[in-house]
């Protein structure tokens, strides 16, 4: 096995989201603070694909904002032991200025971080958009003369530049339609085992976390529920939240599986439930889930797996 | 058939040249039928749903075709009239909710007004019906929501209320435009269980137009893949999916992801991208990217041809019934 990347040890991130400071003073109202990730531990080992998957609101963004430091986390560390990371953002319209080519955005990390010489730099971005799939001439093209797939082989060919061993790619093909979407998975694996990448993959899509994730965290309300290798989540799902989302993807193939209907929606996060998170939605929760919160014991954070009822 | 489409066209004059955005497309749906509609962004799938409900923004314009609703044509109506059948024969289900409801009005209102402007009943009536109708969408006490606004529901409840709204005054046709496509997975799964149950119960046909096929899988009775504008195949679900029968439709099935127990790999893919409006290519609009294409394809354009169970606009099926 080899060694971790990175680390996070039960990091933790308050947002404030009281009201105005008049109306709280005038009001009577208390400062409100919205923990978006609340004690999440895991680690990253070097060349592997972790996936991190979850709902609106679960927190999977935030901790890829911790993780490239966008955020400070509230509580808990983030230790990376690489050289260099880089994100890979969800809208390839919105990470990619529009005023410049597509020469200068790939150019400028190499600039920046002073990667190769300057007279180096030509030669480097028509090899780094010949590693994506693009042609040397596109560099000379605007972002707005690319589709969504091709602009985000630009962010990939960017990210790239630095010369990373962790990308951290939130939702990178959610924007994308189906067949490009394959277009960019396939890419994203092959560049994997050619450059030796580390990947933190999120993705709401457990379909696409199963394609390319070698071991799978599942996030609900801030926090981590079940993290394991992804044939054994994927096989055998232990957590009920992974199992009702499981159950709730799409059955392509028609089989005509039972399924059990999904009931409920995803709480306040404002007012997280006490406890477990999960138990108002729960099928199996008990007086002791609606006080203690769950560890994350093995590779699941639930009571009822724990004393084994289920 | 409670719709009919006849080779429809939807042209958009520009400067430089009319662009086609839709071209032939003929379909129909039969009451209590729900026939999925998908494609990829650009292969104007939305286009013929607004073209249906009449709501195509110029300059873009029907040039060629017709739509008949319970058989009479509906694409050629004023827009009074064409505003009339809206709402009260047509429901429609857009992606995001909000842009559907009203924020000022409290739900029961809008569907209160919905009610008393399309059907004969009086005040109390109304508000009786509305309440039935939020408790059949599944929203938990209704009486008590009836008051609330939509920022009050989370986006699945919210859905629901537009359901709710599209149905209130006992339309014929729905058409749904990616009506899951903005909530999460768990929510998605009720949303797709709710609009199927209430096709079946009331016979109402749907058109479910979304780019996501385990919806479709989940959802339709037949389904239409569009590519480029037109219709390259369509016929019931399941042989479209186990069976599809137009390379486009196999390329596309191949490169869904899809839940796998063992080490992944690499999945199907079409290379390329669909073309843009003006640089359709002559012949079949997917011949660039098929890996099967042949002479014929790049000159002439094939139309929907008997294909297994399903129909597909691809040569491959003439040449296999030629030469059995």
């Amino acid at each position: 096995m080899n060694e971790p990347l990175l680390t996070l040890s039960d990091v933790s991130r308050d947002f404030d989201v009281s009201r105005p400071w008049l109306n709280r003073a005038l009001e009577g109202e208390p400062r409100r603070m919205l923990r978006a990730v609340d004690g999440v531990g895991f680690e990253i080992r070097r060349g592997e694909t972790l996936g991190l998957v979850g709902e609106s609101g679960s927190g999977k963004s935030t901790v890829a904002r911790l993780i490239v430091g966008l955020y400070a986390p509230t509580a808990g560390r983030v230790q990376f032991t690489g050289r260099r990371l880089q994100m890979i953002f969800q809208d390839p319209y919105a990470s990619l200025n529009p005023r410049w080519r597509v020469r200068k955005i790939v150019a400028e990390p190499l600039q920046v971080l002073k990667i190769v010489s300057k007279n180096e730099i030509p030669n480097r971005v028509e090899a780094l958009l010949a590693q994506v799939g693009l042609a040397p001439e596109d560099g000379d093209k605007y972002p707005h003369e690319f589709s969504g797939g091709q602009r985000q082989r630009i962010s990939i060919a960017r990210a790239l530049a630095g010369e990373p061993d962790l990308l951290v790619c939130d939702e990178p093909t959610s924007a994308l339609d189906v067949s490009v979407q394959a277009q960019i998975l396939n890419l994203m694996s092959d560049l994997q085992k050619r450059l030796g990448l580390t990947y933190l993959f999120i993705s709401h899509n457990l379909a696409v976390v199963s394609q390319v994730a070698d071991r799978v965290g599942v996030m609900y309300l801030g926090r981590l529920v079940e993290l394991a290798g992804a044939a054994e989540i994927f096989a055998r799902p232990r957590h009920p939240y992974t199992r009702m989302l499981l159950d709730a993807v799409p059955d392509l193939s028609m089989s005509g599986k039972p399924r059990t209907p999904v009931a409920g929606e995803v709480p306040n996060p404002l007012e997280p439930p006490p406890g477990c998170a999960f138990h108002p939605r729960c099928p199996h929760a008990n007086e002791r889930c609606t006080r203690e919160r769950p560890a994350l014991i093995g590779a699941v954070a639930c009571h009822a797996v724990q004393e084994q009822r289920i | 058939m409670i719709l009919e489409v006849k080779d429809l066209r939807i042209e958009f004059p520009t400067r430089r040249g009319t662009l086609v955005a839709v071209d032939g497309v003929s379909f129909t749906i039969a009451p209590g039928e729900v026939l999925g509609v998908v494609g990829e962004s650009g292969a104007g799938k939305t286009l013929t749903g607004l073209a249906v409900i009449g709501l195509l923004e110029p300059p873009g314009r029907i040039a060629a075709g017709e739509i008949r609703l319970e058989g009479a044509r509906i694409d050629n109506l004023p827009q009074e009239k064409m505003r009339r059948v809206r709402g009260r024969r047509i429901g429609v289900v857009f992606q995001d909710p909000l842009t559907s409801l009203n924020p000022l009005y409290t739900i029961g209102a809008q569907i209160e007004e919905t009610i008393l402007a399309h059907l004969d009943v009086g005040k109390a009536q109304a508000r009786s019906r509305a309440l039935a109708l939020l408790r059949e969408v599944g929203i938990p006490a209704p009486e008590a929501r009836f008051q609330s606004y939509p920022h009050q529901f989370s986006g699945g409840m919210r859905q629901r209320v537009v359901i709710a709204l599209a149905l209130a005054a006992e339309p014929s046709l729905v058409i749904a435009d990616e009506p899951t496509t903005a909530l999460d997975v768990s929510i998605q799964a009720q949303i797709i269980a709710l609009l199927k149950r209430l096709a079946r119960a009331r016979g109402t046909a749907v058109m479910l137009i979304t780019h996501d096929m385990g919806v479709i899988a989940e959802t339709a009775d037949r389904v239409a893949v569009m590519y480029a504008g037109r219709i390259v195949e369509i016929g019931p679900v399941r042989e479209v999916i186990h069976a599809p029968q137009h390379p486009y439709t196999a390329g596309l099935m191949g490169s869904i992801p899809t839940i796998s127990f063992s080490k992944k790999k690499h999945l199907a893919q079409i290379d390329g991208a669909m073309p843009r409006l003006n640089a359709i290519p002559p012949g079949c609009a997917f011949n660039p990217r098929c890996p099967k294409r042949f002479d014929r394809c790049l000159v002439e354009r094939p139309a929907l041809m008997p294909a297994g169970s399903s129909a597909a606009a691809c040569w491959l099926h003439e040449r296999a019934a030629a030469n059995p």
